[in-house]
């Protein structure tokens, strides 16, 4: 740590040479001059920010960073659009009110006009509503499945993770049989498992919710476990142990919310992820049934057949999908390379 | 080395056994089984249950299970009910294409991707390192299935270029003898049916690969960029060796370690990416027919075939460690 | 050639690095010295105070951006005298490993993980003496066995993780002299080893320069190596020299109250029972620019007006020209330290990290 100047003040300065001072300056006088001026010059030095919580250091990183800046504003544009659909779009995102002018089997479309700023889909429907309004679709099956794949993962992670640190061999046992379970979801690729559990529950929306956010539970499982076995070895942990604190309180106070940095990184990115995998599942058939509620995946896998005559149908949604998954992966990888302790300093 | 690999062999046990109760109990018991799936969506409580029995489905789970592993353990994982042949056989009947389709795709993931990645690390920050950050960061953000439909509308439809569907183009003639078409026309030296299988496995080889090359893009850059900054390579260039020599044998030779795994897993993950890349340009393959049965709810199939393909994927991972363990000195010793 | 001129002569050598946010750096600003075949050149100072840039940057491994590199170190060389600073990055190639060579702080890291210790043996062999297959093994097992392995053929087939801290520093001593280098520069090689095998490898590098007469320079924050080892000492702070010193004077009779201060934080077993240590104070991010004053001022007990009125130059002490100081009030009784210090070969080191 930085001393100030004034707080080191020799106070047994006699034996320094003081032949060059002019005689008639009091000794005291002279001293404070000295110190004073040591002080002006250390004065342009600013602390740096010790003591600053990694949370707040990444923060401070990720400022800087134009990989962080241009997620974040993705992402945000992303959510108040989703949010704020209704205000936004102009017109019924069912409405085939232009139902008449457009004729996919003779291969006339309606491209962007004055009324219609995305032109009109295959069925007549404003092109512009149904993306923004399909943007809040969108965002909730992200959301919805990156939580369930949060919530169990982290529950199956965090009972390992704790029993391994701290339950001796009993805990060992558990979070020996725990990863097994793991290892066995690793084992099935994530989109076939997303797609038998689609094919056995029936096409949905919450099928598909629940298939994404199934399919990532091994993954924040592993996550979380692995951060707290390594913090599990830290010193502090050991000393709250000879201090006497209960397992389950160090496991939940002091381990738990230092492993959460990974965790946390990783829900950004798959709710990249359980976007571009629910588009997937959409193409599959096995989103969605009732087309007439937009949501961007189904909205790609149905405009794939209109795409070598009309494809700014496909490519509207293509690239929501698309620029949204960037911005959370941008977002997330930032705030991995923040976070990522052999970066920092 | 042997004594790793036999104690590596016994660990998979208790993940494939697992794994067939995983299965077992996920697929024939969950909401819209089996007798749902056979009978027509009319038919009476008195039929579907009459099928439960003659299923065998009415007896206790455990018995169920037991019988469910006798046949497993003779190969019979049940009989399609779209096409009616065995599922075992479709499984072989289909993987040479899918496996031929995904080694396309690694080649092309390599191939592109370690010198782009270590090029990009190279030259940091510049044009060329900022388009393949970027190029990656879009390809693991674009949906295959979407990236597909573009090459296939672009350079097949559009440009003529490729063709757009199938393994091999109708009345052309080969000899059968592995089920692998490229290999076959190179034994037999009919290098027409080679050149014609390579064009059908351009555009789904490429739109399969978009995930590997940008993970391996990635993973190269930040392999070589952490490795460049390791003591032993100042130390190599104390040395006073050859550039090459301190490129070749102290940075890549370290900074491709997490790639070959990266590698093999990505092998493992095609099997099931092939779903979405077979299905658009309709290639005879695994992805396309679990495809059909997701829609058919051909659910003999669908058990088999993730089993299967959760036991190759398995087994990939062994193959990993094992060459990992071959290139880490490190990780032998423990 | 010139017999009269020192082997390495480093004048004002200056190093800048260019931030992108925090500006610029000077981590060294002026620092001269020389080298001599066959005597050991100390670099003392503090983590941060510029040793291990200066040894980097005579080198010629300083990152080949973002950095400026001021100032010149004439080198004796077969074929006349070349300016380190200035030659081509291959020809520094060429003279890397041959003409002089480094051993590095952490032996494990400075070893490549998966390549056999004889094949990083070798392969600065091939590269500088043309020597190939079963001759380049042949030698390698002798350089093992010179610096001290034992068994050195089985050795040569492990992997560094296999030997131990010691064995391992030996083999990076080894690589180091396999061509002969007429320049070996040691940066801290004993910090990351047990205080007992510290002492073995200090006196293999004793032998190796009285035996080949090289010219070794020693970088370290740990006087007790400085006192069993060196015979010409530099005391660094902030980029600049403090004091250069030979050995005796400077332990005899240290000036800068740097150096004074340095001596006094070394733990010694002689010491009467329960005197305490006397550490400097703060640490060297306490300083201020040199061209404002002396930039050891924030920590020093003796500091006046003086200190703090422009750069302190160097200057004799009573027109010795071999012991010279950068100090305006310097300590002028020579009886801060005692005799014993210079007999002891090592000194418990402190588990500071080298900058």
């Amino acid at each position: 740590m930085p001393t100030t100047p004034s707080s080191h003040n020799p106070s047994e300065t006699t034996q320094t040479p003081e032949e060059q001072q002019p005689r008639d300056v009091p000794l005291h006088k002279r001293k404070a001059a000295k110190v004073d001026r040591l002080a002006e010059l250390m004065g342009d030095r600013a602390d740096d920010t010790h003591g600053s919580g990694i949370w707040r250091e990444a923060f401070h990183r990720m400022r800087h960073s134009p990989m962080a800046i241009t997620g974040a504003v993705i992402v945000l544009a992303f959510v108040i659009i989703a949010l704020c659909s209704p205000l936004i779009a102009p017109y019924s995102p069912t409405s085939q009110a232009w139902g008449n002018e457009v004729f996919p089997n003779r291969n006339e479309f309606v491209g962007p006009r004055a009324e219609n700023l995305l032109g009109l889909d295959h069925l007549g429907r404003d092109m512009f509503s149904r993306i923004i309004i399909g943007a809040r679709q969108t965002l909730m099956v992200g959301v919805v499945a990156t939580f369930v794949g949060f919530l169990f993962g982290a529950l199956l992670g965090g009972l390992a993770g704790a029993c391994s640190v701290l339950g001796g061999r009993w805990g060992r046992q558990v979070d020996n049989v725990v990863m097994r379970l793991i290892d066995m979801m690793l084992a099935l690729p994530a989109l076939l498992l997303a797609v038998t559990v689609a094919a056995l529950i029936g096409p949905s929306l919450t099928t598909v919710m629940l298939a994404v956010g199934i399919a990532q539970i091994p993954i924040f499982a592993r996550l979380l476990r692995g951060a707290m076995l390594s913090q599990g070895t830290r010193e502090y942990v050991l000393a709250a142990e000879a201090l006497g604190v209960r397992k389950r309180k160090i496991a939940l106070t002091h381990i738990l919310p230092n492993s959460m940095g990974p965790v946390i990184v990783q829900s950004t990115l798959t709710l990249a992820t359980a976007i571009i995998d629910a588009a997937a599942l959409s193409y599959l058939g096995l989103g969605n049934p009732d087309a007439s509620f937009p949501e961007w995946g189904t909205m790609l896998a149905e405009a794939q057949r209109f795409l070598s005559s009309a494809p700014s149908l496909a490519v509207y949604p293509a690239l929501g999908i698309i620029i949204t998954a960037l911005g959370f992966t941008l977002l997330g990888e930032s705030l991995r390379e923040a976070l990522d302790p052999k970066l920092r300093k | 080395m042997l004594r790793f690999i036999v104690r590596r062999l016994l660990q998979l046990i208790p993940t494939l056994f697992g794994l067939s109760i995983l299965l077992f109990v996920w697929l024939q018991r969950l909401p819209g089984g089996p007798e749902y799936a056979l009978l027509p969506d009319d038919a009476t409580t008195e039929q579907r249950e009459a099928l439960r029995r003659s299923l065998g489905l009415d007896e206790p789970l455990t018995v169920q299970y037991m019988s469910f592993l006798r046949r497993l353990g003779g190969g019979d994982l049940g009989t399609s009910l779209n096409t009616g042949r065995p599922v075992l056989d479709e499984f072989f009947l289909k993987f040479p294409a899918t496996f031929e389709l995904a080694v396309t795709a690694m080649i092309i993931a390599v191939t592109v991707g370690l010198p782009l990645g270590y090029l990009a690390a190279r030259k940091r920050g510049s044009v060329l390192d900022f388009t393949a950050v970027g190029g990656s960061l879009l390809g693991i953000c674009t949906p295959v299935f979407f990236l597909a439909f573009i090459l296939k509308v672009v350079f097949a439809e559009q440009l003529g270029l490729f063709p757009s569907a199938f393994r091999l183009s109708p009345g052309i003639s080969r000899t059968d003898i592995t089920g692998f078409v490229v290999l076959d026309g190179m034994m037999t030296r009919e290098w027409d049916v080679v050149w014609d299988a390579l064009t059908h496995l351009a555009l789904p080889g490429l739109a399969l690969a978009s995930i590997p090359l940008a993970v391996i893009t990635r993973m190269t850059r930040a392999g070589v960029l952490e490795v460049m900054g390791e003591d032993y390579v100042r130390t190599a260039n104390a040395k006073g060796l050859h550039r090459t020599t301190v490129r070749t044998r102290h940075v890549l030779r370290n900074a491709l370690l997490p790639v070959v795994t990266a590698v093999g897993l990505l092998t493992g993950s095609l099997f099931a990416g092939a779903v979405l890349t077979e299905s658009v340009f309709a290639f005879p393959g695994i992805g396309s027919f679990i495809y059909e049965a997701t829609q058919e709810r051909d659910y003999p199939v669908l058990t088999g075939f993730i089993l299967l393909i959760a036991t190759m994927y398995v087994f990939i991972n062994l193959l990993v460690d094992i060459s990992y363990s071959l290139l880490d000195p490190r990780v032998r010793a423990q | 050639m010139s017999s009269s001129a020192p082997l390495l002569a480093v004048n004002e050598l200056s190093v800048v690095f260019h931030g992108r946010e925090a500006g610029d750096v000077r981590a060294v600003d002026g620092v001269s010295f020389s080298l001599e075949e066959g005597r050991v050149t100390g670099l003392v100072g503090e983590s941060g105070c510029g040793k291990s840039v200066t040894s980097l940057a005579l080198m010629g491994l300083l990152p080949e951006h973002g950095v400026t590199v001021g100032g010149s170190a004439l080198m004796r060389l077969p074929n006349g005298q070349e300016d380190l600073l200035q030659t081509s990055r291959r020809r520094m190639r060429d003279l890397r490993g041959s003409q002089l060579a480094m051993i590095f702080q952490d032996p494990l890291s400075s070893l490549n993980p998966v390549v056999p210790i004889g094949r990083q043996v070798t392969e600065i062999l091939e590269r500088h003496r043309g020597m190939r297959g079963e001759a380049a093994r042949k030698e390698a097992a002798d350089l093992l066995y010179r610096v001290g392995i034992p068994d050195p053929t089985r050795r040569l087939r492990e992997y560094p993780h296999q030997l131990s801290g010691g064995m391992r520093q030996r083999a990076l001593i080894a690589m180091a002299v396999a061509c002969r280098p007429r320049l070996m520069i040691a940066d801290e090689p004993t910090t990351a080893l047990d205080v007992t095998i510290q002492a073995q490898i200090l006196e293999l590098l004793k032998d190796l320069v009285t035996e080949e007469g090289t010219a070794l320079l020693m970088i370290t924050h740990d006087l007790g190596v400085v006192a069993g080892l060196c015979d010409d000492i530099n005391v660094l702070y902030a980029g600049r020299a403090v004091e250069t010193a030979p050995r005796t004077p400077l332990f005899a009779e240290p000036t800068h109250p740097y150096t004074v201060g340095l001596l006094g934080s070394i733990p010694r077993l002689d010491a009467p029972r329960g005197e305490p240590l006397t550490p400097v104070r703060g640490s060297i991010n306490d300083n201020i620019a040199w061209e404002d004053g002396c930039a050891f001022a924030p920590r020093c007990d003796h500091y006046t007006m003086e200190c703090l009125q422009g750069p302190p130059p160097l200057v004799d002490r009573n027109g010795d020209p071999t012991h010279i100081h950068r100090c305006v009030n310097p300590i002028r009784h020579a009886d801060v330290v005692d005799r014993t210090v210079l007999d002891s070969t090592a000194v418990v080191g402190d588990d500071e990290e080298a900058g």
